[in-house]
């Protein structure tokens, strides 16, 4: 039995043993000099496991129940080794210039992936909580790596503090949930579960548990944190915060709602789609006023896990199956854009305003294309790839009959393009600004263009993720 | 009266009474010392009941560092308790109140206690009965073999921490002089002695 239970999570093992290996061999021999070597070893490990469980088949449950290795664990498994590894590469050199390039860093966030893993592949609330724990507390410390200025600190200390508010919340829900249906396993919850509602001790639960998670993804009204902690913490960790992260909390929410609640999707059904719509909404009109671009990204992405929600709002496959898509995609162009925003400077200094930006395609007018194309993927104007994610998740809504969610949606994108679109006019039109220079590693130079070109070329077949989502989806909802 | 019933009454009196004289005692390391009594008043009820475990849990975590660690804090800080506890004849009526209320809920909630379907099979699946193994041998069972998983989790979270705990603390000073052991021992009388005869009324 046992074999078989580690095969499962053979890949977490693998690298929890590499980031403990790693530990050891960086302190007892170079330190901080080996951090960059060890950044790149970090993200080629990442890339080797994406590859190891991207063979995987089949559906199978270890450990009673408590993991589960199916086609959507493994979707958004490879989907959060890639992106890790992704800005683990493309950040190396940006951290590097700023002196924060510390030999824990890769390991940290080699340690943090092993909890989204885990996260994401949970059957079993207190695996849930575990994995949780593991990648945030490691995400609390790399937030204030910078630990000489003031802003680095206060975000770590703010995360730490909210965050560790939202897992008191969802302990307080999970062990509900558990004392009214007395197991944590997900597959014992849903039997708890008749008639298409739970019990009123079980909802309440429901509901808790539901609130730590909208803070994991930051949906509104849980997002207060992100803006700050994007803002102060150093740029390729926002970077990451931005993509992996988000990810494994979206695939948990959707993992516990339909494993553990599948039975009551119209319980949760209205909390997520309200969830939903103040996160588009709150999204796209607080980020006008922002003249910091990472503050901005970090409206940006609470509307867009507006967007992904109001996918699992349709309680359906294919609702899944657009929030998968939805979220690649979102990966995909947010890496893009970090490793843009990393790079911008002024005089070695970095710069996060956006008022820098002004004419800068004088300067680099290839930059700046790739840039214009990522802003519109990201506003969802077509024929951006960005543009199929929206119409994925908004597909769903109308196809389950949220219409009004789905034109509400609409609407909010519509003011969100705003913003985006005010950052392709600083580039291309107006007067003459301060000026930004923009000096770039090959890594975050082949990422930007390379994030760019995909948004285009992505256009023609989405490079067929939809297969792979679909099958994800099918593998959840059941 | 059996002789459990008389160990339940001593118990309960002692971590009640103890309880009491922890909020009303004067001087505030005797209230920690009457909280680590209380303390193990419950835990003595915890091993009536038959959860030697949590017995043993709370002597080794709340006696043993919890109320230790207050211990501490209570002596090294300078906090005026007199003047935190000067308002607490006026405060007692709110006090009970709100103590009646907490009873009453408490109360109204285990009386409208219920299950989902199956809650109570479910749970009792799990754990062994009382007479095969007493509880500490069946959480021991199960924590390495069934929970093995997240026993690990559990330990790569605190890993976790003391790797968060040094890279935002360690500070590597290069202008400090350290202690090298080595080098102390291989010391001798002659590297460090130089022996010099001063001629009376010249000094160096």
């Amino acid at each position: 039995m046992m074999s078989s239970d580690i095969q499962i999570v053979l890949p977490e093992i693998l690298l929890s043993v590499y980031a403990m290996a790693a530990l050891i061999g960086a302190v007892y021999t170079g330190k901080d000099r080996l951090a960059a070597p060890l950044t790149w070893l970090t993200a080629l490990v990442m890339a080797l496991l994406a590859v190891m469980i991207a063979g995987g088949e089949g559906a199978r449950e270890g450990f009673n129940g408590m993991v589960v290795d199916d086609a959507y664990a493994r979707f958004a498994k490879v989907a959060i080794l890639l992106s890790a590894g992704a800005v683990l590469v493309v950040g190396t050199e940006a951290m590097a210039r700023r002196g924060l390039l510390k030999f824990e860093y890769p390991i940290l966030i080699a340690l943090s992936v092993v909890g989204m893993m885990v996260m994401v592949s949970a059957g079993d609330l207190i695996a849930l909580y575990m994995g949780l724990e593991l990648q945030s507390l490691a995400l609390y410390v790399v937030a204030s790596l910078n630990r000489d200025s003031v802003k680095s600190t206060e975000a770590g200390m703010k995360y730490f503090v909210l965050g560790a508010l939202s897992s008191g919340l969802m302990l307080y829900g999970a062990s509900l949930v558990y004392g009214y249906s007395g197991t944590t396993l997900f597959g014992g919850i849903i039997g708890a579960a008749n008639d298409g509602h739970v019990g009123m001790g079980l909802l309440i639960g429901l509901t808790f548990v539901l609130s730590g998670m909208a803070f994991k993804v930051s949906a509104v009204p849980f997002h207060m944190w992100t803006p700050d902690v994007y803002e102060g913490a150093p740029t390729p960790v926002t970077a990451f915060f931005a993509t992996a992260p988000k990810l494994a909390a979206m695939g948990l929410f959707a993992r516990v709602m339909f494993d553990a609640f599948g039975n009551a999707v119209a319980d949760w059904q209205q909390i997520v789609a309200f969830l939903a719509l103040l996160s588009m909404f709150l999204g796209a009109i607080a980020a006008i006023g922002q003249t910091n671009i990472k503050r901005l990204m970090a409206y940006s992405s609470i509307s867009h896990m507006g967007f992904a929600l109001l996918g699992l709002a349709a309680g359906t496959e294919f609702g899944v199956q657009a929030m998968l898509i939805y979220m690649a995609i979102y990966l995909t162009m947010n890496i893009g854009t970090f490793a843009f925003i990393l790079s911008m400077e002024r005089d070695g200094k970095p710069v996060t305003d956006i008022a820098s930006m002004k004419l800068y395609s004088r300067a680099e007018p290839m930059k700046a294309a790739a840039m214009l194309i990522l802003m519109f993927s990201l506003a969802g104007v077509p024929p951006m790839v960005g543009f199929f994610g929206k119409y994925a998740v908004l597909n769903a809504a109308v196809q389950s009959g949220l219409t009004w969610l789905a034109v509400a949606g609409v609407i909010a994108s519509v003011i969100g393009a705003f913003y985006y679109l005010r950052i392709v006019f600083f580039m291309y039109f107006g007067d003459e600004g301060e000026g930004v220079q923009t000096p770039m590693a090959p890594a975050a130079w082949a990422a930007l263009m390379g994030s760019a070109a995909i948004m285009v070329l992505g256009a023609i077949n989405l490079f067929g993720i939809e297969g792979a989502a679909a099958a994800a989806a099918a593998a959840l909802v059941n | 009266m059996s002789v459990a019933d008389f160990a339940f009454y001593i118990l309960a009196i002692t971590t009640v009474a103890s309880g009491f004289c922890t909020v009303v005692s004067k001087n505030p390391v005797h209230s920690v010392l009457w909280l680590i009594a209380s303390f193990l008043g419950a835990a003595g009820l915890f091993v009536l009941l038959g959860a030697e475990f949590l017995a043993m849990l709370l002597i080794i975590v709340y006696v043993g560092a919890v109320a230790v660690l207050f211990l501490f804090v209570v002596m090294m800080l300078d906090v005026d308790f007199a003047e935190l506890k000067a308002g607490m004849a006026q405060s007692v009526p709110l006090a009970l109140l709100i103590g009646v209320i907490l009873l009453l809920q408490l109360g109204s909630v285990i009386g409208v206690w219920q299950f989902s379907d199956g809650a109570e099979a479910a749970r009792a699946a799990i754990t062994p009965a009382i007479e095969e193994t007493h509880n500490t041998m069946a959480l021991g069972q199960v924590l390495y073999t069934d929970y093995i998983l997240l026993f690990q989790l559990a330990g790569l979270i605190l890993l976790v921490a003391m790797i968060g705990a040094i890279v935002l603390t360690l500070r590597h000073r290069t202008n400090v002089k350290r202690q090298n052991v080595v080098a102390q021992m291989h010391r001798d009388p002659a590297q460090a002695l130089e022996m010099l005869d001063v001629k009376p009324g010249q000094g160096l």
